[in-house]
């Protein structure tokens, strides 16, 4: 094996290695000791769901293995026992990690086509609908009234084959 | 050798391709007849090319041919067979070799039963279907070629990520694909339809099949991939709003709304350039799940190709399909014109929200998706769009479009009835109501949502269940009479009903399984018993266990509800021979209710051992409803109306309603 060649497929074993391994990179299936207080736990569970994994793919803390995420998983455990409402742990954590570590991203001045983006979207979209729906309002043929040839023509044919296309 | 032949087939397949992207093309411009009969046996060879191909790679993943670069990185003789084969697409090369392979098939498809299509539209079909073909398989010739050798070959394999050594994986990427590139016949047919200028009821009568059947694929392929992520990376969760995830979820929103926008054309004749763009938009987001998923811009468990030249290459593959067809559409789009007028309250008013609801979630899941990559890029600035987003976002888009999927089908085309609707609903209200206050008065905290949560899904069953039993009229005159009426009902009604009801289990199933779960994490050592949702758990021991390629250490649960015993579970923790890797396989036991999911861990080296104990109830309700679905769109595939096939254009140009009835006849 040519030492360039060699090189390759260990660069690629070792990309595949790092990007393969994500969701359970061998890491240990632990257990952490939770909150004696069951009330806390729940505040502490519901926020680590809220926190990202820095080292995994788009897990949260709370779905990972990873060593980092346990780490965080206690830190978040001491914040609330220190006290914190869910609201100064999230600020903690995110001043010490950035906004990147937050699954929820906060509304700002970065963040605002994303989380206008869908309403803005809906009522876009529904306008370009009324203007569409409007247009027949104005036909004569929408004002009921006997049915045209065309629709009797059919109603037959319908009616002699026992068919319902509808 | 077999090797080389699978190659030079390649090859010949891509030469293929650009013959039957370009001749028929300007054949049917320029009317030499000749030209358009060569994409027939075209397609049909070409298809026959890639398969030697495919077999050939199978032939050396299944042989253990490590001289193959693709086959030594991939594979290991100690595999089961099962694997090795599905080896073949779980990587980055073979994936595209299988994507290909669909798409010649789908091809080869409409040039074998194509019969009833104008010579020159099946022409101009399989043109733009080469083309994407051609695309394809220049990349994998250039960039990616499966084929490549090794020398000198290494005694062993690197073996396949044992993640994806797992039965519902291995068949996820076909299913998947079959979705991703069975849209690609949508888009076929509308460039084709946009280079003829023409868009009519018979038009949509061909699409369509095609269209339903690849949804029904990518739902499955959906529903697969989740089910596994469910029992195989140990954390119950199912969906993970993954990037990954949303990129097969984005085409199947468009897809959804595709299908029934189609119907509005095949029907009324109206919203014709709306469904073009649909079918456009749909097939765009195949290949941008495509991008996102193989050019290492997300990384994941799913991205196999870290190399960013070929990255640029799929991208701007991207911008030229999706850039070519949209400036194709801006150009001919205006020339459509709509026919069939109608009401705001009626069939086509209720598939118009529809489609705004689910293209709206769609592009949600588009933008939260891109949006931390956009922002990146812009300005360096790193957030996180996770769960928390989607379910604030996508959730509320949802909901109405449940409630309308309840009444839509009973509204009539061009002016429906909602007050009469609703009054043929009543009992669908009132199991609905009866449903939300038995929630809200029997299950132990029950969240606002949740209760609402329950009230959407329930309403979805019991609509389109009613609407059944009204249209056959089930106990309302005798017997025979329901007997005949239920006889008539076209498929595709039985289809409507199925799939609706199908999305409303599937509703049910996360509602529930999310707001009643029960969960235990601790440590246990042999003998302790630990209650979970009305049910123990006993924990007997542990068991060392070899597989095929693979060390177990198995842990043993007895499992008794009320002292009698109801099942003897085995979660195991397997540890891969190569790659050596730690996997997690959940043991998971499903009762009438709920699923029993149990998962060992680690010891912690004093006799205990970390387990995680769930009951999870209606969970398995999911992909229960998500099959259903799918069993739907293939019972409506099956309606005679689209096995009959179109109506000739003759007819069709006429009127579309002279066309349906002529249909109906048939």
């Amino acid at each position: 094996m040519t030492r360039d060649l060699r090189r390759f497929l260990l660069s690629v074993a070792a990309a595949c290695a790092v990007s393969l391994a994500v969701p359970s990179p061998g890491a240990a299936i632990g257990v952490d000791r939770p909150l004696p207080d069951p009330i806390l736990e729940a505040r502490a569970r519901a926020i680590h769901k809220q926190l990202r994994c820095l080292v995994c793919q788009n897990q949260s803390i709370d779905d990972s293995n990873a060593g980092l995420a346990r780490d965080l998983r206690v830190l978040v455990r001491e914040r609330i026992t220190l006290g914190d409402s869910d609201g100064e742990v999230l600020d903690f954590i995110a001043g010490r990690y950035g906004d990147w570590v937050l699954l929820k991203p906060p509304l700002d001045v970065r963040t605002l086509v994303l989380w206008l983006g869908p309403a803005a979207l809906l009522l876009m979209g529904a306008g370009l609908a009324v203007t569409v729906l409007r247009r027949p309002r104005a036909d004569p043929e929408l004002a009921s009234g006997p049915l045209t040839t065309e629709e009797r023509a059919r109603l037959e044919t319908l009616l002699e084959h026992g068919e319902n296309t509808s | 050798m077999i090797v080389e032949v699978g190659h030079y087939a390649l090859i010949l397949a891509l030469a293929l391709s650009i013959i039957q992207g370009v001749l028929p093309l300007i054949g049917a411009q320029l009317g030499y007849d000749s030209w358009v009969a060569v994409a027939r046996p075209v397609a049909i060879i070409q298809f026959g090319f890639v398969s030697i191909s495919f077999a050939a790679l199978t032939c050396a993943y299944v042989g253990s041919d490590f001289s193959v670069l693709n086959v030594a990185m991939n594979s290991h003789s100690a595999k089961p067979l099962l694997y090795k084969v599905s080896g073949v697409w779980g990587n980055h090369e073979g994936s595209l070799l299988l994507w290909v392979l669909i798409l010649t098939l789908f091809a080869a498809t409409v040039a074998v039963f194509g019969g009833n299509l104008p010579p020159d539209l099946r022409a101009r079909v399989l043109s733009v279907q080469a083309l994407i073909g051609a695309g394809f398989l220049l990349f994998m010739l250039l960039a990616s070629n499966p084929f490549e050798r090794l020398v000198p070959a290494p005694l062993e394999g690197q073996g396949l990520n044992p993640l994806l050594q797992d039965p519902g994986l291995a068949f996820h990427p076909p299913f998947l694909y079959l979705g991703y590139v069975g849209f690609s016949m949508a888009f076929s047919f509308a460039v084709a339809a946009l280079i003829e200028g023409r868009v009519d009821a018979a038009w949509a009568r061909w699409v369509r099949p095609w269209t339903l059947a690849a949804w029904c694929f990518l739902t499955l392929g959906i529903a697969l991939g989740s089910w596994w992520a469910y029992y195989e990376l140990g954390w119950g969760g199912f969906w993970f709003w993954d990037p990954v995830e949303n990129a097969s979820l984005m085409p199947w929103l468009a897809g959804t709304a595709l299908l029934h926008t189609a119907l509005v054309v095949e029907k009324r004749d109206a919203l014709k350039s709306w469904t073009i763009l649909l079918a456009i938009l749909t097939f765009s987001l195949s290949l941008l799940g495509t991008f996102l998923v193989r050019s290492g811009v997300l990384t994941s468990v799913h991205a196999f190709a870290t190399d960013p030249a070929r990255g640029v290459f799929i991208l701007m593959f991207l911008v030229l399909v999706v850039g070519g067809s949209l400036t194709l559409f801006a150009i001919r789009a205006p020339g459509l014109k709509s026919g069939g007028l109608f009401a705001p309250v009626s069939r086509e008013g209720a598939l118009i929200l529809n489609n705004l609801l689910l293209t709206t979630a769609c592009a949600t899941v588009l933008l939260g998706t891109l949006y931390p990559l956009f922002l990146d890029a812009l300005t360096g600035e790193k957030v996180s769009v996770g769960p928390p987003y989607f379910h604030a976002t996508f959730v509320p888009l949802m909901a109405p479009a449940i409630v309308a999927a309840g009444i839509g089908p009973l509204l009539a085309w061009k002016r429906g009835d909602l007050v009469g609707a609703l009054g043929r609903l009543r009992a669908a209200l009132a199991v609905t109501v009866a449903v939300a206050l038995a929630t809200l008065v029997f299950a132990a905290e029950a969240p606002v949502l949740a209760v609402s949560g329950v009230a959407l899904g329930t309403w979805l069953v019991a609509a389109s269940l009613g609407d059944f039993v009204e249209r056959i009229r089930l106990f309302r005159g005798p017997f025979g009479e329901t007997r005949r009426r239920a006889k008539h009902l076209p498929r595709a009604a039985y289809g409507v009903t199925i799939a609706h009801a199908g999305a409303g289990i599937a509703v049910l199933g996360i509602v529930v399984s999310a707001t009643w779960e029960s969960e235990r994490l601790q440590v246990v050592k042999v003998g302790d018993s630990v209650p979970v949702g009305g049910y123990e758990f006993t924990f007997r021991g542990i068991q060392d266990a070899r597989g095929a390629n693979y060390n177990a250490v198995r842990g043993i649960f007895d499992v008794t509800r009320g002292g009698d015993p109801v099942a003897v579970m085995t979660p195991e923790t397997r540890v891969y021979d190569t790659p050596r890797q730690t996997t997690t396989e959940a043991a998971i036991r499903p009762t009438p209710t709920a699923d029993l999911y149990a998962v060992i861990g680690d010891p912690n080296g004093a006799g205990g051992w970390a387990t995680r104990l769930y009951h999870k109830p209606l969970v398995h309700w999911i992909w229960f409803g998500a099959i259903l679905m799918a069993v739907g769109g293939f019972v409506s595939l099956s309606d005679r109306r689209h096995r009959v096939g179109a109506p000739r254009r003759r007819t069709a140009r006429v009127g579309t309603r002279a066309g349906t009835s002529q249909a109906a006849k048939a």
